[in-house]
């Protein structure tokens, strides 16, 4: 045991949240119900994420994954741990999936948590708990919930994930304490196989579930740190049902202003992953040496208390995304509404898997040969060098394109093709340094493609087998905003500059920099 | 050293059925059509014919695997018979199997037949279908549509042209195909139509619209072949007609892998019609090519052809195509009969069309929609798409030309 505990503690190095672009009006969603269900009208308020049709919680966590790769390139993890009620797969390992989409060498250590959504924020503690080893541990949920139409939860709930990363190094923050709970009080269930939760009443949920199970854990653990409540800057817990966390603050003595937001107006609640989402958002937000503590409750609850280091919080956060009206593309897309979709949706998707794991790299990795003679990038990698100068043999090295910039060199929106999101965007793609794909669009409007505009790949659906339950996925192209964002300033300070070389000298306006040209 | 296909292959007799949705019609009746026309023009029996290629492209959704199907329905007495496929090439490969087998001398007189029963999927446009196991992994499933308006994208962006004007030549190109075909009466859209018409119709993939794409109809066409020396004696004192050249080239990956290409030609177009023009001496195209039947399953393939075939200079083809130069009554016509855009596209017999029309004008029997003297004429057929694709293109003309 000695040698146990003078092992060095992980830290959390960094935490992430992907959102799905779409984001559904909650009032586009009641206008539909209220003529049955018009207590619905106090949730419909804001918007709900929802995820496109190519999404599920493996291609979700793998965003939210690559989010924290591109924050920390160097991290050498070792361990994934993937979180969710709504795995895709009952038994194909979801982890798996999303290792190999992200680039975990096969010795990483890869396994999922699932049945409740505290899954991931269990894991999380447990992952910050060990000593720490060579290499770093990402805890990733994600989830897509689908409730039934005119349910409360239909509003309440959102598509997205969150990743945690844990290890050695710099860290945003450290372990204080962690308490769980296990109680098998059941205040929703879903049935394996079933797509709909069914849960009892709010108000005993509340009284009997938040306020004395998650009070209890909440205090353990805050009386295992010696902290007094009153001392928390940032209290975390996702709320599914309304002002639950108000209460729970209130009765732990934790101040209201310390409450970290739900994020419920913008996104909705992320189930699985929301623990780690409201953790990322209260990291950000904390001072240097700030206690956040974050809980998760169901069947039973977890608390962990942290305390926030000086270091900067790594990584992006998502985008404010785009509004989406249309809650009959909702329910399409939540395979809740069958539409007809003509004769061309009939194609039988069948995988030939022997195919897929003699190519797995290809389309999990978005693996391509560079040529180690002349260079030359090329998809797929083959054995014989595209380049007509060149023609080598057995020369090409594996690459992966998944983070590499690209442009439209062209492109169209096809309303003959089928896709579940009309039309069907696709074109040929050219990456930065050298290879070309012909590849799908994905959540790109149709107006925004042209020739040039800047691109970055994102991990999809490409097909379903509805005949025999398999889905296969691959990276789609999707416009790179931030980078279209920062050419268009781009190019207007030029054109800013070129306007300013003609004008007049003007000592008021002229830039002292650019003076020098200024004739 | 190899000597070529120039002159060494006469076409003996041309048969081509009505194009369209021949609803009563199965690849039997389409396939008994043309040959009989074509038996009827070579003025042979059937029993002259020694070997015969069939082409088909999508055979699962009509005749089936095998030259077999043609064996039946023409009940041909157990001769030698292949059947071909090269996507939408697929009648011009007929063709080349046929002609090349004259030409090295094992066979007096051949059968190249191509068909498609392509109505009988339930649905409009070509059949939804795999692109191969491994492709199935990562490719796009591009309806054809989707695959050539890349074309229009990239041709504009490479030209600096703005869309409006590259649709309005687009839609003369479409305008001008109908109102060949309204004097065609083998065509399957025989209606005239106006450039408001081509431009106001709904968006098949953009920017094509559906005046931007071909017909998908059925049909069959065939060639009957011998040598000149046969032709002559078979028909003293009738004009022969000889394939001047047959070329064929398949991408190899790199429109597709390599960062070369520009997305805004077709590549393998070029690479056939340069060594099609060099087997048959053509050293000026837009010179010595009288007419050419191209492959225009959309508008915009027949309008960057014209200048991978070298009618028109880089960047050019727009102006041509607007000033009318490939017009029935221009400098060089295209499409004279209407074109796969509404002579119709049954895909394995469609190469085989093209090569009818050129023949039919060469001698003259084109009625109303005749040209004047014709010598030479071109035709080029494409399978696949632009990035990835065979194309084929045919050079016929009269035996001195």
């Amino acid at each position: 045991m000695t040698s146990l505990t003078a092992a060095p503690r992980p830290g959390l190095l960094a935490t992430s949240r992907y959102v799905p672009r779409l984001r559904l009006e909650r009032a586009a969603v009641f206008e539909q119900h209220h003529w049955m269900a018009p207590g619905l009208r106090g949730l419909a308020k804001g918007r709900r994420a929802m995820a496109s049709w190519d999404e599920d919680a493996v291609t979700m966590a793998v965003e939210a994954a690559r989010t924290l790769g591109r924050a920390l390139p160097d991290a050498a993890i070792d361990a994934l741990t993937l979180a969710s009620t709504t795995f895709p797969w009952a038994d194909r390992l979801n982890a798996g999936v999303a290792a190999a989409a992200i680039g975990l060498a096969p010795s990483a250590r890869v396994r999922d948590v699932t049945s409740s959504v505290r899954a991931a924020l269990g894991e999380l503690a447990a992952a910050l708990a060990v000593p720490t080893g060579a290499g770093a541990h990402l805890v990733v949920a994600a989830e897509r919930r689908i409730a039934r139409p005119a349910s409360a939860q239909e509003l309440v709930f959102g598509d997205g994930s969150a990743a945690a990363l844990v290890g050695a190094g710099t860290s945003i923050a450290t372990l204080v304490a962690a308490r769980s709970t296990h109680a098998d009080l059941v205040d929703h269930f879903r049935e394996t196989g079933r797509p709909h939760d069914y849960g009892w009443e709010e108000r005993w949920v509340r009284d009997e579930g938040y306020l004395k199970i998650a009070v209890s854990t909440i205090q353990a653990c805050l009386a295992d740190a010696e902290v007094k409540a009153a001392d928390v800057a940032h209290f975390a817990l996702p709320a599914p049902l309304p002002r639950v966390n108000e209460a729970v603050a209130k009765r732990i003595g934790v101040p209201a202003a310390a409450l970290v937001s739900t994020a419920h107006e913008t996104v909705g609640d992320l189930g699985c992953a929301q623990p780690l989402a409201m953790l990322d958002v209260a990291l950000r937000a904390a001072a240097p040496g700030a206690l956040v503590l974050v809980a998760a409750f169901g069947s039973g609850c977890d608390a962990l208390l942290l305390r926030r280091t000086d270091a900067p919080c790594p990584g992006d956060v998502p985008d404010d995304g785009k509004a989406e009206t249309s809650y009959l593309k909702y329910l399409s897309f939540t395979g809740q509404l069958e539409l007809e979709w003509g004769m061309r949706a009939e194609m039988d998707n069948k995988t030939a898997l022997t195919a897929a794991w003699r190519d797995h790299a290809r389309a999990a990795r978005f693996e391509a040969g560079r040529c180690e003679r002349c260079g030359t990038v090329q998809f797929p990698r083959t054995h014989v060098c595209v380049n007509p100068e060149c023609r080598a043999q057995e020369t090409q090295q594996p690459v992966s394109l998944a983070e590499r910039p690209a442009r439209v060199l062209s492109h169209t929106s096809d309303f003959l093709a089928y896709t579940p999101h009309p039309p069907f965007k696709f074109g040929h793609v050219d990456f930065e340094g050298g290879g070309r794909v012909l590849m799908e669009f994905a959540d790109a409007d149709v107006d925004e493609l042209a020739v040039g505009v800047p691109l970055r790949m994102v991990y999809r659906v490409k097909d379903y087998d509805p005949n025999r339950g398999f889905r296969r996925y691959f990276w789609k192209a999707t416009p790179d905003r931030a980078a279209a964002a920062i050419a268009r300033e781009s190019a207007a300070g030029l054109d800013a500059r070129a306007a300013s070389k003609q004008a007049t000298a003007d000592p008021a306006t002229a830039n002292g920099a650019t003076t020098g040209v200024n004739t | 050293m190899a000597s070529g296909i120039r002159d060494k292959v006469a076409i003996l007799g041309m048969g081509c059925s009505r194009f369209g949705e021949r609803w009563d019609c199965g690849p039997d009746e389409l396939m008994l059509e043309a040959f009989n026309e074509a038996l009827g023009d070579a003025g042979v029996a059937s029993n002259r014919i020694e070997a015969a290629w069939l082409g088909v492209c999508l055979e699962e959704n009509n005749v089936g695997k095998t030259a077999g199907p043609l064996a039946q329905a023409l009940r041909l007495p157990r001769i030698a018979a292949t059947r071909v496929e090269n996507a939408c090439a697929t009648g011009t490969e007929a063709l080349r199997g046929a002609a090349y087998a004259v030409a090295a001398g094992a066979y007096d007189i051949v059968l190249a037949l191509g068909v498609e029963k392509l109505k009988d999927t339930g649905y409009g446009g070509l059949p939804a279908r795999t692109r191969g196991v491994q492709n199935d992994l990562w490719l796009p499933n591009a309806t054809a549509p989707g695959a050539f308006a890349q074309l229009a994208s990239a041709y504009a962006a490479k030209h600096g042209v703005a869309m409006k004007d590259l649709k309005r030549a687009m839609a003369h190109v479409s305008v001008k195909s109908h109102a060949n075909a309204a004097l065609n009466p083998k065509a399957h859209l025989r209606n005239a139509i106006t450039e408001e018409d081509v431009l106001k119709a709904a968006t098949i993939a953009a920017p094509l619209g559906l005046y931007d794409c071909c017909g998908v109809s059925d049909g069959a066409a065939c060639a009957i072949l011998t040598t000149p020396e046969i032709a002559k004696s078979l028909k003293p004192g009738a004009e022969i007609v000889t394939i001047k050249a047959l070329e064929v080239s398949v991408s190899n990956g790199e429109e597709q892998a390599f960062s070369a290409w520009d997305g805004a030609h077709i590549a393998t177009a070029r690479e056939a019609a340069a060594r099609a023009y060099a087997a048959a001496g053509v050293t000026d195209p837009r010179r010595d090519i009288h007419m050419a039947e191209v492959h225009d399953c959309f508008s915009i393939t027949e309008t960057v052809l014209m200048e991978d075939l070298g009618f028109s200079p880089p960047g050019r083809a727009i102006h041509d195509v607007l000033d009318g130069v490939f017009d029935r009554d221009g400098a060089l016509p295209v499409q004279p009969d209407g074109g796969l855009k509404c002579f119709g596209h049954p895909i394995g017999a469609s190469g085989l069309r093209m090569v009818y029309e050129v023949y039919q004008q060469l001698l003259g029997r084109a009625g109303e929609r005749q040209l004047g003297r014709i010598d030479r004429g071109l035709t080029h057929n494409l399978g696949g798409h632009p990035h990835q694709n065979v194309c084929a293109v045919a050079i016929v003309g009269r035996a001195g030309a």
